[in-house]
């Protein structure tokens, strides 16, 4: 469980200080599935940071599993915005690099690794260099990363941001089938998911956090009800054009 | 293939082409005397005449071209790394090797002879001297030049500050190491005959300076000739070297 309590930061530039976010409350339970959304530079991805323990908040609290998050937080997979792959490092070999990282034998996650590169499309890149793939592409080898070890918790910031419109639905799908959707509900994943489409955000979300320009502040928290497990057919339901709406709503009140 | 070698390469030659003949008739045109400018033909006539012995001096030069370039690597990036992980040694460090850095290499070989007599390690410690400063400060800037995000990375799996070093510093380091070699590959020449034309008993330099004082230019710019082979074969092998180990730097 994500608890976060009066967040704020305020980045100090050499330009001056700048608040990014403001007073930011909200909770994230066990196995839930949390969409943020929020206009370009209202501090979504500077959310996910003060959650993963990467820079601090200049105020208020933040807790991860009950306890307080003072450092980086472990057992997390992180994707972030930009691909952020080592360029001297093979596809594979970059998928592999958490289990390096973390001190446990690479060998032992070659093949996990391999499938889950199968898995978002990328099986016949393993052996190739990162500046040999698209942006899109990146971004996908970047999840598998972020997936090798299997973590209970997947903090993810616009990771299909650049993908075509086909691609993304069934990245979508593939998310939801690894969150663990199938199952009764134990044994899913926690996830924080920034997006930028709204439609995004409702076909995968429990519940979907709107927030406002900066200095970002929580504008509506919107529970998403869709049956689960959802499908293709779920895009063409009245509820979920009429979820998608309310979302518009309060996007545009809030701007 | 072949239009874009020829493409690639054409230019350059054609160039030096011109530049020969132009060099050729030179001096029965301007009806200079051989010891002011010999031409190619005499030059080339010189270098290949091996009453001189050549592969004496060549080996010479190359030894000490070589062991001034390896010192310089090492220092250098050993200089780097210090510098690169401990802020209060490059706050002590990083003055110093300016200092050095400053020193004209030129008057300071002198003392290097008066402290460690005549040979090749005087020669080859001048050539260090000359090519360890862009390698210290290319290290130290590939190892501290990271991406935030690649070092969050780190962060995020906990990995220890030795890893991140291993992992994720020094290979992005070594394009930067890689290129500031190329530079220390042609000081390292310039350290070694500056060396020699100190005072040596034998190597390219020396050659130089003996054939200067009996006025036999072409044999001086034989060994001219002699030492920039020697360049140019480093210098492509620290290209050669550098496209092979690090092909994701788009290094020229
Ligand atoms: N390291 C930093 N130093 C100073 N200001 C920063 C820094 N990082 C972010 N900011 C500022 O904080 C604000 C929020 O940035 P953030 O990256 O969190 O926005 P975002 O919601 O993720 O935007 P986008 O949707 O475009 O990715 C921006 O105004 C940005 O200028
Ligand atoms: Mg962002």
């Amino acid at each position: 469980m994500i608890v976060l309590d009066g967040v704020g930061m305020t980045y100090e530039a050499a330009s001056g200080p700048v608040e990014a976010v403001r007073d930011v409350a909200f909770e994230v339970g066990d196995g839930e599935f949390v969409a943020l959304v929020g206009p370009s530079g209202c501090g979504k991805s500077t959310l996910l940071r003060i959650v993963a323990g990467l820079r601090p908040a200049t105020s208020g609290r933040v807790s991860v599993e009950g306890r307080a998050v003072t450092r980086p937080i472990p057992n997390v997979g992180m994707v972030f915005q930009a691909p952020v792959l080592l360029k001297w490092r093979a596809i594979l070999d970059n998928v592999l690099l958490p289990a390096e990282l973390s001190g446990l034998k690479a060998e032992h996650y070659r093949s996990r690794a391999e499938d889950l590169l199968r898995l978002v499309g990328l099986g016949d890149f393993a052996a190739k260099f990162p500046r040999e793939l698209s942006g899109g592409m990146q971004q996908r080898a970047s999840l598998c990363r972020a997936l090798l070890l299997d973590p209970p918790l997947l903090l993810m910031d616009e990771p299909f941001g650049a993908l075509d419109a086909m691609t993304r639905d069934e990245m979508n799908l593939e998310l939801l089938r690894v969150w663990g959707e199938a199952g009764t509900g134990a044994g899913r994943k926690t996830v924080v998911f920034v997006t930028h489409s709204i439609p995004e955000a409702v076909f995968l979300a429990d519940r979907v956090v709107v927030m406002t320009p900066r200095p970002g502040r929580i504008a509506r928290v919107v529970p998403v009800g869709l049956p689960r497990p959802r499908t293709v057919a779920t895009r063409a339901t009245a509820e979920f054009g009429q979820l998608s709406l309310e979302i518009y709503e309060a996007l545009t009140a809030a701007a | 293939m072949l239009p874009g070698v020829l493409r690639r390469y054409a230019p350059s030659a054609v160039l030096f082409a011109v530049v020969l003949v132009a060099w050729q008739l030179a001096g029965p045109v301007f009806q200079l005397r051989e010891y002011l400018l010999p031409g190619p033909v005499a030059v080339v006539r010189a270098a290949l005449n091996f009453s001189i012995p050549w592969h004496e001096h060549i080996w010479i030069t190359t030894l000490e071209i070589l062991g001034g370039f390896a010192v310089a690597g090492v220092a250098g990036v050993l200089l780097g790394v210090a510098i690169a992980w401990s802020p209060t040694l490059a706050r002590a460090l990083v003055p110093f090797l300016v200092f050095v850095n400053t020193l004209p290499k030129v008057a300071v070989a002198p003392l290097f002879l008066l402290w460690l007599g005549y040979g090749i390690v005087p020669n080859m410690l001048i050539a260090a001297l000359i090519g360890f400063f862009p390698v210290v400060i290319n290290t130290a800037v590939g190892l501290t030049q990271v991406d935030d995000e690649l070092l969050d990375l780190g962060r995020v799996f906990g990995a220890p500050t030795w890893k991140v070093f291993l992992k994720i510093r020094l290979p992005n380091a070594l394009p930067y190491v890689l290129s500031a070699l190329k530079i220390t590959a042609t000081a390292a020449v310039v350290g070694a005959i500056v060396g020699e034309f100190v005072a040596s008993q034998a190597g390219l330099g020396t050659v130089i300076v003996n054939a200067q004082t009996n006025l036999n230019t072409p044999v001086a710019f034989a060994a001219l000739v002699w030492i920039s082979v020697i360049g140019l074969l480093l210098y492509g092998a620290v290209g050669l070297v550098a496209r092979w180990w690090a092909p994701w730097a788009d290094t020229t």
